[in-house]
Parts: structure tokens; C-alpha cells; sequence
């Protein structure tokens, strides 16, 4: 091999389709959604992809994808969280003490739950990373702790929201126009995006990257942000818990593909002695991280609590497994060092598709649990098997 | 008749041919060393021998005392008397020394272990070896190099009569080494047939009858070792004449780059057992020390304390280009200017599943970056630029580093430290279990870096490389020091007389 031969970009891992083995996945991911939907579509007698199921849809998607944002990143450290659901029902509880029961207006109760996220985080964080107690177990007893903590603060009752303006958090939606406006802006980021790329292959030398391929990676985005802008406008417009799950998931994929403590997590989780070997600061990242997570537990909490219009002691019961399942069938290895956001949220629509879907049709709650625990261990299962062809 | 006949091997991967008609084989009772650069065929071709790949997964034919077999899995292969021992050690760390020898098949009544048997078997089997190991002891707590005699007494109490060692001595100390190649004689009177796997051609020289030769998945040949010298088997393998492998130059010293004073470092587990105990020296710019010692004699210990990656106790003081410096953790190292090329790349050096590019700016992502965001095009050139200059072989920074061969994971590893900008570097076993070819490039690598100025501290278990290399080597024996030559003054006898603490 010459010594200045051109590096190609994006060439490795290849396989029969010409992709790269985390695109392919993603296909096969989206595919594998299509069927879904189309199957529920034929089976529901044309329900279920209507405008107004799909929004219902995208709300029901949006706590899971927001708590599954915050888990990826935990995971790809190579952590685990067991206790965000306890964490959601203990901070939607507070916000609704603070805001129901203590008349402290909305925005301080909102930030007392993303506190309360927050320090929980912190909490749970420093145990896992400096006292070098398994997050597994660290999170387990928060799990019950925090659910305990939850039961009794709201003396085990529903305490109600009345406030319409609270509730807007969960139920509301932004006026059709509004979402063209934020289309049109999010179409100019795509294609300044694609511009950038074009200009960073040119300068660095990419060569051999297909111009189709280049073309799908543009047009797919922009065809998919019309398409859903339009089908969310038939019926009553973007709910503001989706636009809010859009932002965080944003947020994740900026944080995991553009800043060094993204980096850091991939590296922690992919071989913590050589990160820490690399100078990087395996504790405080932990730390970071967890504290993170805390935080959209904290957002996904008001989301929550004003979608459901009170504070149940029992809120947010099992939301870690969806969340954790959602990330899990999005790609992510509990091994840690592999996951990406894309993966999760469309894991966590994966998810919710089914919910959705079975529910239209009736099919009983013990068996809906059996099915979503059986693909949740056949994608798993599928995604090994294909590895092993590699 | 010979005790095993490999006939035309073919082993056929998607897009390469890792075994084009290789024929092998071996005699009751002999030594038979199969020599190659990393990728030559050697570990596809034992794994053939041992049923890892199935008779169909390969075509050839394979004959053990004359009849044919065709393994589909590595129990069968046992059964017909094939033991390897792995370069990864495959014994259960949690479990004693004679639970591990009988694994899987435990002496047992009525499906429970009967314990006195399995240790009075284990023990005597450990006695014929003249291995002073009691079966009791729980192998995580042995060291490496008695894992691998326990590994090779395993393999015996299998009966075997054709045992592979694949680069068995890698993390063994001289003595260690010593006692393996006493029971491989042994053996050999005992008419076991051995496949011994090294890149270690002393070893290969002094043990062997046979040597074999594989390149690019074909024999280039097999003779008798006394016909064949070292250069002329390195020439065999890279299929070139190479001349000396270790750069002949003569470095400018600057000034002192790093000093150590007073360092000693405390073990982790046993409270006031010193591992370092009170040294203290100093590299210049533009020098090499090497650093010679048996294993356990705190070399590794030492760079890791001064690097602020050791965990437990250190006393001492460093100072970099004469400044005292306060090293805590790795970051404050490299900020001090330090770079530390790790030991045993998989496991302290690598990101196996992620890129070369992530790899390789890891260490001095925020020097290249930024230190809040990354920047993709940036880490691109830098990463190109370390590939181009160490000629890292590979597609494109985007190849997954654990596809590589180790030669190349180690440029990785390099280069990653180097684009911290370090102007001292610290290399543990740079070339461990490395092929020649990359070896010769890390070597020049090496002197390279040293006439741009670095400072290099080298801890290396081959002497030949510590002495050709370095400028000064420093000896340690059980965490002191016990000789100091210049390149001039050292000899081999020396260095070892001070590594065994016989000075």
C-alpha cells in the first residue's frame, strides 16, 4: 500500500448491500418499524395509520423516548439505570406537591423535578463511580427507595393538576403554521449538514462514497420532516411532548456524535482501563452522565404528570425496562461502548407501535406483556445472530 | 510413519485465502517449531488441527498415526490426543488449580465430585511435572507464567500426544521459561510430539529439531534446525534478506527531560510491601532507556506510578524538564508532557470495537478538538497524518481497530500517545507478540523519535531489544536497582547477573 494513498471514508465493514454495518442496522431498523405499522394498519382495518392514530402514536412515544435518550448514553458507558421510573414518579410527585399542594407557580415545579432528577443522579452517580458500587445494584435500591420515597410524599394518594397551562406540557399542540416554520428551519440544517459534509470529503479526501448514498442521507431526512410535519398538522398539529422528545433527542445525538464527553462515554464503555489510561476521567464522566439522565427523568416527569393530569404514587412504574428495552432494540450492547440516540428513539417507537397497535386490537394486557417481552429477546437474538454471520 | 500428516490445507475466508495448500508434519517425540509473521497461517492452521474449524470449513487431509481424521469439534480432536495451549490462557480463574486440570471431566459419583480423587489425581500429575503447585490454590492467584504450566499439565492429563504451544513463553519469566522447556524435554523423551508457535527465535533455535516455515498461508519450508540459522528464517518468513533489525545510530542527548527521585510504590493489596522501592533516575532528550528485570521486578509498577495510573500507595518525586510536577491521575501525566505506550494492548491500549480514528486521538482528543467539542475534520488529518507516518495498513481511519493485526494495533497505540505531543514516552513491551516486520518498523520508529528529541523510557522482556535499542539500561530486581549499564558496557551476561540479583 502506498504511503499516500487517499483514506477512504466510510468504506469498512462493508457487506453485500454496500453499507456500513450501523447503517444497515438502522435500515433494517426502519424496516423492520414498516412492517409493523403495516401489519397493524391491515389488521386494525385501516386505523392505525391515520393522522390521528400516528400523533396519539408519537405522544405515547415520547416519555420512553426521552427517558431512552438519557439511558443510551448511560449504557454506552457501560452503566445501567434500573430506578428511572421510581425517579419519575418521584419527581413528577414533587412537582405536583409544589405546584398543587404548595401553589409555587409552574416554572419553580418544573425545575424542582429536573432537580430532583438531578440530584438523585448525583446520588446514584457517586456511589456507582466513586464508592465502585455496581450500578446495577446502586440503581436496584433506588428502584425501591425511590418508589418508597414517591408513596410517601403523596401519603400514597393521586394528587391532582388542575392547571390547564401545566397540563399544555402533556396534552397540548403547536398551531399547524408554527410547524411548517420549525419544517422549513430543520430542512435548512439537513441540507447545510449535507453541504458541510460535501466540503469536508472534498478537503479531506473522501473518494468512492456513492452519490446516491450521499443523495438518500439527504433526501431521506428532509422527505421524513415533511412527511411527519403533515401527517401531525391532519389532525390537531406537533404535540409539544413530541417537539420536546425531538429536541432532547437533538440534544443526545449532539452530545454522543459532537462533544469529547460523547466520545468519552463510548471509550469509558468500550474499554474503561484504556480510557483511563488516555486521561480520561472515568469517574467524573460516570458522574456526568448519570446526572444527566436525571435530569430528562426530571422533563419526561412533567410530560408525564401533565399528560396523565396528576401525580399517581405508582407513576412511571416499569418505565426503565421500556427504556432500557428501547435502547437495547435500537442496537445498544449492555456490554457498553455501543448504541446510537437513532437507534433508541426508534427502538422506543418500536415499542410503542406495538402498545399502540395491540391495544387497537384488543388483545388482552397478559398478552401484550408476552409478546413485547418475546421481540424485545428475539431483536436481541436476531442482531447476534446476523453478528455472527459477520 | 509419522504421528501427524496435514496434507494440502485449504482454509478459505470471505476474500482471503488464509491457507493455500499447507503441508505439516510431525514425528513421535519431536520438537517441530512453525515459524511466520503475524497473519502467516499459524493459529488458522492449529485451528484446523484442533477441530475449532470443522472438516468442511477447510479441505486437506489430516493423518494421526497414519489414519485419516476429520474433526467436527474440538472434543474430537482431543480424543484423538491434540491438546493446544492458547496464547490466551483458558483456565478459570475463580477455581483451584485441580478443579481447572479436570474440568469437565471431574471425577464423580452419582453426579458428585469426589474431591479427594480429583485432588489426589491433580497432585500427582503436578508431581510428575516437578511443578511445585498445590492443587488448592486458586489459579487467579497464581502468577501468568505458572497458569500456562498448569494449562500444559491439564493438557497432559488428556493424554495427549501432540500438544501445541502457542507462544507459551510471551509472559513468562527466564526461570519460568526455564522450568516449561525442562518438562517440554520431558515430554519429548516421553515421545509427545510438540507444535511449538514463537516469534521468539532463540527460543525456537535452542529447542527445536524441525522448523517450518509458513508465509501468506503456504510452506516455504521445512528443515532441519541445524541447517537453518536465525537470519536465514527471518529471511524465510518476510521473504526478504532483512539486515540488522535494530537501527545503528548513535543519539544527541539534550537536556534532562525527566527526573525521578526517591520513587517507591506500594503494593495494592499488602500493606507496606514495596513493589518500587527508592529509585531514582532521569532520561534526556533524545535518549532511549531501556529498562531491563524479571517479571515482578516492578518495571511496569514504576511507569505506572509515575504516570498517576497506580492505585495504590507511591512515595518520590518526578520533575519534567526540571520542573516538579504533582502527578495525580493519566491527564495530569500527559499535561506534564508524558505519554504512555500501556502493556498488553487489548486489554490497556485499545477501543477493540471502535475506529482507528476514535482510537487514535483518544488520548489528545482535546488538544486536537477542543476541549468541549470534537471536530471531525481535524481529528481526520491529525489521524491520517499518524497512520501515513507509521504506516498504520489499513483501508481508512474508519477501520475497526480489533480487525487489525497486532502490529498494527501497537502503531495505534503509538501513534495515539504520540499525538499527545509527549516529550517523554514511556513504552511497555512496545513489540510483544509482534511479527518481525512490524517489529523492524516500530524499532526505526523508536530511534526515529528519539533524534527528534523525545525522551524514551523503554521496559522490554526481550533482552535483544533492550539492548539494541536503548542508550542506557537500568536492571531491576524485586523492585530495586540493581545495575546500570551504557550501551557500551552491557552484555547479556551482565544484564542478566543484575536482573537475578546477582550483583
Amino acid at each position: 500500500m502506498s504511503e499516500n494513498k487517499d483514506f477512504v471514508l466510510g468504506e469498512e465493514k462493508k457487506n453485500t448491500f454496500n453499507l456500513q454495518t450501523s447503517t444497515l442496522r438502522a435500515y433494517t431498523m426502519i424496516g423492520a418499524l414498516a412492517l409493523i405499522w403495516i401489519y397493524f394498519h391491515w389488521a386494525t382495518g385501516s386505523i392505525f395509520l391515520t393522522p390521528r392514530n400516528l400523533s396519539n402514536l408519537m405522544l405515547q412515544t415520547s416519555v420512553t423516548g426521552i427517558l431512552a435518550v438519557g439511558m443510551l448514553m448511560i449504557i454506552v458507558a457501560g452503566q445501567i439505570d434500573l430506578s428511572v421510573g421510581s425517579v419519575l414518579g418521584l419527581a413528577g410527585g414533587i412537582a405536583a406537591i409544589c405546584f398543587t399542594n404548595l401553589d409555587y407557580g409552574l416554572a419553580p415545579s418544573i425545575l424542582a423535578a429536573i432537580a430532583v432528577g438531578v440530584v438523585i443522579g448525583i446520588i446514584q452517580g457517586s456511589l456507582t463511580a466513586y464508592l465502585n458500587i455496581p450500578a446495577f445494584i446502586v440503581t436496584l435500591g433506588g428502584l425501591l427507595a425511590w418508589r418508597g420515597a414517591v408513596k410517601g410524599i403523596t401519603r400514597s394518594e393521586t394528587i391532582p393538576i388542575a392547571d390547564p397551562t401545566f397540563k399544555s406540557f402533556g396534552q397540548s399542540y403547536i398551531p399547524p403554521n408554527i410547524g411548517w416554520i420549525l419544517a422549513a428551519l430543520a430542512i435548512l440544517f439537513v441540507v447545510f449538514m449535507a453541504f458541510k459534509s460535501i466540503k469536508a470529503q472534498k478537503k479531506f479526501g473522501s473518494g468512492g462514497t456513492n452519490p446516491t448514498n450521499e443523495l438518500l442521507k439527504t433526501l431521506l431526512p428532509i422527505g421524513a420532516i415533511v412527511g411527519f410535519i403533515y401527517v401531525m398538522n391532519a389532525y390537531a398539529g406537533v404535540p409539544i411532548p413530541v417537539l420536546i422528545l425531538l429536541a432532547v433527542a437533538l440534544l443526545g445525538y449532539f452530545i454522543t456524535n459532537h462533544t469529547t464527553f460523547g466520545r468519552y462515554l463510548y471509550a469509558i464503555g468500550g474499554n474503561a482501563d484504556a480510557a483511563r489510561l488516555s486521561g480520561i476521567n472515568n469517574k467524573l464522566n460516570i458522574l456526568k452522565v448519570f446526572a444527566l439522565l436525571g435530569a430528562l427523568t426530571g422533563i419526561a416527569s412533567i410530560i408525564f404528570t401533565a399528560r396523565v393530569g396528576s401525580a399517581a404514587p405508582d407513576a412511571g412504574t416499569l418505565k426503565e425496562l421500556d427504556a432500557i428495552a428501547a435502547c437495547v432494540i435500537g442496537g445498544a450492547s449492555l456490554m457498553g461502548g455501543r448504541g446510537t440516540i437513532f437507534g433508541a428513539c426508534l427502538g422506543a417507537l418500536i415499542m410503542a407501535s406495538l402498545d399502540n397497535g395491540m391495544s387497537l386490537l384488543n388483545v388482552r394486557d397478559f398478552m401484550q406483556e408476552i409478546i413485547k417481552g418475546s421481540i424485545l429477546v428475539a431483536a436481541v437474538g436476531l442482531d447476534m445472530a446476523g453478528k455472527k454471520q459477520n | 510413519m509419522a504421528l501427524l500428516e496435514m496434507k494440502n490445507i485449504v482454509k478459505e475466508f470471505p476474500g482471503v485465502r488464509a491457507l493455500d495448500g499447507v503441508t505439516f508434519d510431525l514425528q513421535t517425540g519431536e520438537f517441530h517449531a512453525l515459524v511466520g509473521e503475524n497473519g502467516a497461517g499459524k493459529s488458522t492452521l492449529m485451528k484446523v488441527l484442533s477441530g475449532v474449524y470443522p472438516f468442511g470449513a477447510y479441505s486437506g487431509e489430516i493423518f494421526v498415526d497414519g489414519q485419516a481424521r476429520r474433526f467436527s469439534n474440538i472434543r474430537d480432536a482431543e480424543k484423538a490426543g491434540i491438546a493446544i495451549i492458547f496464547q490466551e490462557l483458558s483456565l478459570v480463574k475463580e477455581l483451584t488449580v485441580g478443579e481447572n486440570i479436570f474440568l469437565g471431566r471431574e471425577p464423580s459419583r452419582f453426579g458428585v465430585i469426589d474431591s479427594s480423587v480429583l485432588y489426589r489425581e491433580a497432585a500427582k500429575l503436578l508431581r510428575d511435572l516437578n511443578l511445585p503447585i498445590n492443587p488448592h490454590t486458586r489459579v487467579g492467584n497464581l502468577g501468568i507464567g505458572q497458569q500456562q504450566l498448569v494449562e500444559i499439565a491439564k493438557a497432559l492429563s488428556q493424554n495427549a500426544k501432540i500438544l501445541v504451544l502457542d507462544e507459551p513463553t510471551a509472559a513468562l519469566t527466564e526461570s519460568e521459561v526455564e522450568t516449561l522447556f525442562g518438562i517440554l524435554e520431558k515430554l519429548k523423551e516421553r515421545g509427545v510430539g510438540m507444535i511449538y508457535i514463537s516469534h521468539k527465535l532463540g527460543e525456537v533455535f535452542e529447542m527445536s529439531d524441525r522448523i517450518t516455515v509458513l508465509r501468506d498461508g503456504k510452506t516455504i519450508g521445512t528443515n532441519a534446525t541445524e541447517d537453518l540459522s536465525i537470519a536465514k528464517v527471518i529471511a524465510l518468513m518476510v521473504g526478504r534478506e532483512v539486515g540488522d533489525i535494530f537501527p545503528q545510530t548513535s543519539h544527541q542527548f539534550g537536556e534532562t527531560a525527566l527526573e525521578v527521585k526517591n520513587l517507591t510504590v506500594f503494593d495494592t493489596d499488602i500493606p507496606g510491601k514495596k513493589l518500587v522501592d527508592n529509585i531514582s533516575f532521569s532520561v534526556k532528550k533524545g535518549e532511549v532507556l531501556g529498562i531491563s528485570g524479571l517479571m515482578g521486578a516492578g518495571r511496569s509498577e514504576l511507569l505506572m506510578a509515575i504516570f498517576g495510573a497506580w492505585n495504590g500507595r507511591v512515595s518520590g518525586e518526578v520533575f519534567v524538564e526540571g520542573r516538579k510536577t504533582h502527578i495525580e491521575t493519566p491527564k495530569d501525566a500527559i499535561d506534564n508532557g508524558i505519554g504512555f505506550v500501556t502493556e498488553d494492548r487489548k486489554r490497556f491500549g485499545l477501543l477493540l470495537e471502535q475506529t482507528i480514528l476514535d482510537n487514535l486521538t483518544l488520548a489528545g482528543l482535546k488538544m486536537i478538538s477542543g476541549s468541549f467539542l470534537t471536530n471531525r475534520s481535524r481529528e481526520i488529518v491529525s489521524a491520517k497524518q499518524a497512520m501515513n507516518s507509521l504506516k498504520v495498513k489499513a483501508n481508512s481511519p474508519l477501520t475497526v481497530a480489533g480487525t487489525l493485526s497486532g502490529g498494527n494495533q501497537q502503531k495505534v497505540v503509538l501513534g495515539k500517545w504520540l499525538l499527545t505531543n509527549p516529550k517523554v514516552l514511556f513504552l511497555d513491551e512496545p513489540t510483544r507478540g509482534i511479527d518481525v516486520g512490524a517489529k523492524q518498523e516500530i524499532y526505526s520508529e523508536i530511534n526515529k523519535l528519539a533524534k527528534e528529541g523525545l525522551a524514551i523510557v523503554m521496559v522490554s522482556s526481550e533482552l535483544p531489544e533492550v539492548m539494541g535499542l536503548s542508550d542506557r539500561i537500568l536492571v531491576l530486581h524485586e523492585g530495586k536497582l540493581t545495575g546500570e549499564f551504557s550501551e557500551t558496557e552491557a552484555t547479556a551476561e551482565k544484564v542478566m547477573a543484575a536482573a537475578t540479583g546477582q550483583i
